[in-house]
């Protein structure tokens, strides 16, 4: 990359007390991205977004925004201004004066003219548009978000950090939020840093989801790179939903590795790292890989436990004897007749190389991390 | 359920019964009386005697230096207690270890379990002659005196009112979100401007419920001059017990507690009005 990242943490490990909530982190974050930090809670995603915005200094490395070392700069000198989880804004002023906060801050002045123009700008690109006299606690949930965007908006700073910002609002605003953010970060071209703890969240909105885990960056990647190929066990069970079927490694077929489920099944599987022969696997099959068909077909037979239609697809729960319960999602074809009813055999099947297989932490006591992480901060 | 209803109503009753007897008996009939009198006349003995007359009303400018006195000292105190119990509040609510922040609370209100009349009569030997003008003597300053002085009924008062003060003000910076200091940084507020922008603002229903508190005890304050003023300050609540006791000239008397009064109503209604008005619909409310 020959550009300047507008966010680079060089080796940044954070400590209070004893517990570390950060540990040895680099990252580089390239101008203009959408990137999120995922995780689940305590895993130190917002402890480093507020190493960004200054409200936290690292206990060791360093923070660079735009190519500056940002030691000892404290957050009201620092190029980034930030979506607060629930919004933080001012009670006891106006949705215009909120928005107007940072203008004011401004030195030299700016003309009152300005500010003036500017917020309205600012609340325009957030389609609030004529609402700079209300009181902050007139607005609904879905509205003070919009003005907290266009507060952290209206300095122009080169990134916008995001700390769970859509965690408050209902499903429906979500997504609507969600399309809006992507397409603000397009057109006005800064970096946006979001956290979040919502996998489908990071997912759909960001170029590079960074997935982190007891203080560390397990995995960093486009979206799709993040779901299709996880570097481990923690990955492919945090993000999106995953049927973790136990075994142990029969034998090694060229690329793919031969795994004896408990049922005493074999089945070939991609890995992504080297596995010895007997050594004790997870395999991890997505539930849309996962085709139902008629009995007599497939490499599982089962029995539907139950099924959540969700419109475009159903889900279920198959329960398949000396494996346990998977779970299966199947398109729904409107005429085609293909749903299945509780109590119904079906035979499941899937592709070769689909799924993956993972050394199990709870074996093999190399990935201890991935499970064990101590809740901290959120 | 009318049954019900009723239970409920007589229990309510009980329970207030108490209170609204003892308000009624020792404010609403004595503030009556202090009416009626304030229209009448003084008895030739003394006393009163009934008329109906506004002659003791005009007749108030003649204790107009006790009613300046007093305009002076109930804000000037009220402010003086203010700046001394601004940043020790500010200090324990978002300064202290958590763990300390009992304590030093505590701190600030065990002098309330000594009366205050013991303590500003300690103040008086601490400032007599015996006291610090004693200790200022021997290291050279000579004939310094503080007993008896405004400087001497200032510091009684900001020692006597200052926990009415920094409690008030120590809630409302307590409950204050500390999000919304870091995001007043976030958006390029110096920490100068965070604090006048938003920390002072959103504390000021704390400030104004302390500032009226203090203000309107001072407006009836006779203990304090009285022990620390030696006389030379005279204050209305020395007028009052000098009409009342002294002079035994009731009607001029109750209309000027009737005065003070009004003008404290006054007072309060105007701090309530600033507060709600700068900081948004919330107050703290202790009184």
């Amino acid at each position: 990359m020959t550009a300047v990242p507008d966010i680079e943490f060089r080796g940044v490990t954070k400590r209070y007390g004893a517990v570390t909530a950060v540990s040895g982190i680099d990252l580089a974050v390239p101008p203009s991205a959408f990137v999120a930090l995922l995780g689940p809670s305590g895993c130190g995603k917002t402890t480093c977004l507020r190493m960004i915005g200054g409200f936290e200094q690292p206990s060791e490395g360093q923070v660079f925004i735009r190519g500056q070392d940002m030691a000892g700069t404290p957050p009201y000198r620092r190029p980034v201004n930030m979506v607060f989880q629930q919004y933080a804004l001012f009670p006891h002023l106006d949705v215009e004066d909120n928005v107007a906060y940072g203008l004011r801050q401004a030195r030299p002045r700016l003309s009152s003219r300005e500010i003036a123009s500017r917020a309205g700008e600012a609340l325009a690109m957030v389609r609030l548009a004529g609402y700079g006299r209300r009181k902050i606690h007139e607005l609904s949930g879905g509205q003070q978000q919009r003005v907290a965007l266009a507060r952290a908006l209206v300095n122009k700073p080169a990134v916008l950090l995001l700390d769970e910002p859509l965690a408050a609002l209902d499903k429906k605003l979500r997504t609507d939020m969600q399309i809006e953010l992507q397409n603000l970060q397009r057109e006005i071209g800064i970096t946006f840093v979001l956290v979040t703890h919502d996998q489908e969240e990071a997912l759909s909105m960001s170029d590079f989801v960074c997935v982190m885990n007891g203080g560390r960056i397990v995995q960093l990647g486009q979206p799709n790179e993040i779901y299709d190929e996880p570097v481990d066990l923690f990955v492919a069970d945090f993000v999106g939903k995953t049927n973790l079927l136990n075994g142990k490694v029969a034998g090694h077929s060229g690329e793919l590795v031969d795994i004896a489920l408990a049922d005493g099944t074999i089945i070939a599987a991609r890995k992504r790292t080297a596995l010895q022969k007997g050594e004790t696997v997870s395999v991890s099959l997505r539930p849309e890989s996962l085709s139902l068909g008629a009995p007599g077909s497939g490499r599982f037979k089962g029995i539907v436990r139950n099924r959540i239609f969700l419109g475009s697809t159903a889900e279920y729960a198959i329960e398949v004897q000396g494996i346990g319960t998977l779970l299966a999602r199947a398109d729904h074809l409107i005429g085609h007749g293909n749903l299945f009813k509780p109590g119904e055999p079906v035979a499941i099947g899937f592709a070769a190389g689909t799924p993956l297989a993972f050394p199990d932490p709870k074996n093999n006591g190399t990935n201890q991390r991935v499970t064990k992480h101590v809740e901290i901060i959120s | 359920m009318h049954g019900n209803k009723f239970r409920h109503n007589l229990l309510t009753a009980l329970l207030l019964g108490p209170a609204a007897a003892w308000l009624v008996v020792f404010l609403v009939l004595p503030f009556i009386a202090i009416a009626v009198f304030s229209v009448g006349e003084r008895a030739p003995e003394g006393g009163y005697q009934a008329a109906f007359t506004l002659a003791q009303y005009a007749n108030l400018p003649a204790r107009a230096t006790a009613f300046w006195n007093t305009m002076m000292l109930a804000p000037m105190g009220a402010l003086a207690c203010l700046l001394v119990a601004y940043p020790v509040a500010y200090y324990l609510a978002l300064q202290a270890a958590q763990r300390w922040r009992l304590i030093l609370l505590a701190l600030v209100v065990i002098p309330f379990w000594t009366s205050l009349l013991m303590r500003t009569y300690a103040w008086m030997y601490v400032l007599g002659g015996r006291g610090i003008p004693a200790l200022l003597a021997y290291v050279g300053f000579e004939d310094i005196r503080l007993i008896n002085t405004p400087g001497a009924v200032l510091l009684g008062i900001v020692y006597g009112y200052l926990p009415l003060m920094i409690l008030p003000i120590y809630v409302s910076l307590e409950r204050l979100d500390r999000r919304l200091l870091e995001a007043s940084a976030d958006l390029g507020a110096t920490p100068l401007s965070t604090f006048l922008g938003v920390t002072l603002k959103l504390s000021l229903p704390g400030v104004m419920t302390g500032f009226s508190l203090v203000m309107i005890l001072l407006l009836g304050e006779y203990l304090i001059p009285t022990l620390l003023g030696g006389g030379k300050v005279f204050f209305i609540g020395n007028a009052l017990v000098d009409l009342f006791l002294q002079s035994r000239n009731w009607p001029f008397g109750s209309a000027i507690a009737i005065t003070l009064v009004l003008v404290s109503v006054v007072v309060l209604i105007a701090a309530n009005r600033i507060s709600t008005r700068v900081s948004g619909a919330r107050r703290v409310d202790l009184i």
